[in-house]
């Protein structure tokens, strides 16, 4: 296996992956990886919708300052998938509007 | 990495140092101080030192060779050993995953000393709490009893209720004060960030880093458009790409190992969009000629580039970001002179990611909390590296962005001020003169590098009425156009207030750049009153009960 891949350059030997759910179907999550990565890693880069025009989201600025990554952990909104490490079972589900089941998110914040 | 709490139980002078940012300015400034017998806590939000810079995979990947993603890696290997040591020698606790989002200033010590900088009539603005936003300084935090843990830099003086009589704070005193520790560094825990923790300590280094600066065009909020920072960010730190096409784009010294990282890793990068003249070069040559090093630097990654085989476009801007649901296309073109996008060289390339960056931003919002004079986007900062609040000090891109090599020197600057003034005596600046040598030619070159990475002049023009500025908030350009042209506005503020550009969760970090060229003011730094957004929860628990406060070990 001479592919290119991030793993290969830095000869990593990851743990077992394990297995987290993105909106209902499995994908495989490596430890260590944050939700982003994991994600990414299964070819998704959107998992929120804005508030306003319901627009898709992913990563931005990848290092916890932007909040465009925010996405449902378990039930819980606006976790930022670039700083959430994965476990085992997580259930990552995409975040619409404020997470919180209204459109408009003004005032809803729970 | 966590059981720091009551560590440090029975020190004596010298007091002790809490360094926030385990960057390069950070450990350099921890390991100064800790190797001249100050007791230092290192606080850093990441599970691994390292900082931006420096970011490791996470462990359980298992990296053998992380350095292929890296620069400069025997510096990390010494600063990674440095620590080590230190915190096996008990010289340094690290914390990790500790966000901080505010430090306080314990006592109301220096309510005489910064009145020139915020208005009396906010208050308790002076005794640490921010000019705005947070409801008193004193309800929120009073006495120095703290929500949550305590990791105690040293034993409560009795309750650790604070005297006011912490008055007697002159510049060269910082030495640990019969008072009990003059800061508390409020920390949120982990990655959930609801766990309130406090740290404490005599003095303060700020090594807080910067974040990178993006200015809007359109299509820029499309999934796949990420900073070059954030690709480089996601790539050493998870391993992981996140497309198989990318551009890289913008300006600044980052594009290049950014592509060269993406490359490397497995991803065809289609372009380098670098909108810098090479000729801004040519008058800066001095300058750059006294960095071989730099220069060398250079040449490498751009033979790597060649290797690799990614077409440099130079003097060229990104135009438009396209695609419906994900970033199918981008359209670059080349600048004018006047830097304007030469109508005809509009060239449309397919990718599903683009890296794009136009520069870095310091992060300056725990300094501004404390009350420390800013120099334009810069914590202003002597030669010692202290801010104008006594017992703070600052180091890093914090300070001006000029890379890993200045953060060390100003951080090891840093650690050895700090290390002699707890030590109640003044420092002889001798000391870390080859350090502070390094500091001028640095910052010299930063300047030239600066001045030659320039985002073109005129790309506020190819936003379309439509082009979000404000990504949280969903503000379109034609929102913040009608603010200035039609309402008057002149500056971020008001912006702010006309069209809620900057109001949203990241709290302007990412449009403030915008805003400001769009409104053709200068950019400032925005004083926000905490680092990032604290739990209401942990600000409501009650601080001013004694019987709050949990044992210290």
């Amino acid at each position: 296996m001479n592919k290119r891949t991030p793993l290969n350059l830095a000869r990593a030997h990851p743990g077992l992956p394990h297995t987290v759910t993105f909106d209902g179907r499995e994908i495989p999550a490596l430890p260590g990886r944050t939700v982003a990565a994991t994600l990414w890693s299964a070819g998704i880069t959107a998992w929120r919708t804005t508030r306003r025009d319901g627009e898709p989201r992913g990563v931005f600025c990848g290092i916890g300052v932007c909040f465009d990554c925010l996405v449902e952990v378990n039930g819980r909104a606006n976790q930022r998938a670039c700083l959430t490490p994965t476990a085992p079972g997580d259930e990552i589900r995409t975040q619409d509007g404020s997470g919180h089941g209204g459109e408009t998110g003004e005032g809803e914040g729970r | 990495m966590k059981a720091a709490d009551g560590a440090f139980a029975g020190t004596t002078p010298p007091g002790t140092l809490v360094v926030i940012g385990a960057g390069p300015a950070g450990l350099a400034a921890a390991l100064a101080a800790a190797q001249r017998g100050v007791r230092v806590t290192v606080v850093d939000a990441a599970g691994q030192a390292g900082g931006q810079f420096y970011r490791q995979p996470a462990g359980a990947l298992g990296a053998r060779r992380p350095q292929a993603l890296h620069h400069q890696w025997r510096t990390w290997e010494r600063l990674r050993d440095g620590l080590a040591e230190q915190i096996a020698a008990g010289r340094i606790t690290h914390l990790t995953e500790h966000h901080v989002w505010f430090v306080e200033r314990i006592g109301r010590a220096s309510a005489e000393q910064r009145t020139e900088t915020e208005p009396a009539e906010r208050g308790g603005a002076t005794s640490g709490a921010p000019a705005s936003g947070v409801p008193s300084g004193g309800a929120v935090h009073a006495g120095g009893v703290v929500p949550g843990r305590v990791s105690e830099g040293r034993p409560p003086a009795s309750g650790a209720a604070t005297p006011a009589g912490a008055a007697s704070s002159i510049v060269p005193d910082v030495a640990a004060s019969p008072a009990g520790p003059r800061f508390t560094v409020h920390a949120l825990l982990g990655p959930e960030q609801e766990e309130a923790v406090a740290v404490r300590a005599d003095a303060v280094v700020l090594a807080t880093g910067g974040y990178e600066k993006v200015l809007p065009f359109p299509g820029w909020t499309l999934p796949g458009v990420i900073t070059a920072g954030g690709a480089q960010a996601m790539l050493k730190g998870g391993l992981v790409l996140p497309g198989r096409t990318a551009v890289v784009a913008g300006t600044g010294p980052l594009l290049m190992p950014v592509a060269v990282g993406l490359a490397a890793a497995g991803a065809e990068v289609a372009a380098l969009v670098e909108s810098a003249d090479p000729k801004a070069f040519a008058r800066h040559a001095a300058t750059l000629a006294a960095h071989p090093d730099k220069l060398a630097e250079g040449a490498g990654y751009a033979a790597q580039l060649l290797r690799h085989r990614v077409p440099l476009a130079s003097r060229h801007t990104i135009v438009e970001a396209h695609g419906k649901d994900a970033l199918e296309a981008v359209t670059i073109a080349a600048l004018d002179t006047a830097g304007r996008v030469r109508p005809g060289t509009e060239r449309r390339i397919p990718c599903d990611t683009l890296a794009v960056g136009h520069g870095m931003l310091p992060h300056t919002d725990l300094a501004e909390g404390l009350g420390c004079g800013v120099d334009g986007l810069n914590v202003a900062v002597d030669a010692e590296q202290r801010t104008d609040v006594p017992g703070v000090w600052a180091a890093g891109e914090a300070t001006g962005i000029g890379g890993a090599a200045l953060s060390l020197a100003e951080g090891h600057i840093a650690g050895r001020s700090a290390a002699a003034r707890l030590r109640g005596s003044a420092p002889d600046p001798r000391a870390w003169a080859a350090a502070a040598k390094s500091r001028t030619k640095m910052r010299e070159f930063a300047a030239a590098i600066n001045a030659v990475y320039v985002p073109p002049a005129h790309w506020a023009e190819q936003l379309h009425d439509d082009t979000l500025v404000c990504r949280c908030e969903e503000v379109p350009a034609s929102a913040v156009r009608e603010a200035v042209e039609e309402l008057g506005a002149t500056d971020a503020r008001t912006v702010k207030l006309l069209t809620r550009a900057g109001m949203g969760w990241c709290q302007g970090r990412m449009c403030s750049a915008a805003v400001a060229g769009l409104a053709g003011c200068e950019e400032r730094s925005a004083r926000r009153p905490f680092a990032r957004p604290v739990p209401l929860g942990v600000l409501a628990r009650p601080t001013d009960d004694q019987a709050e406060q949990p044992p210290s070990t």
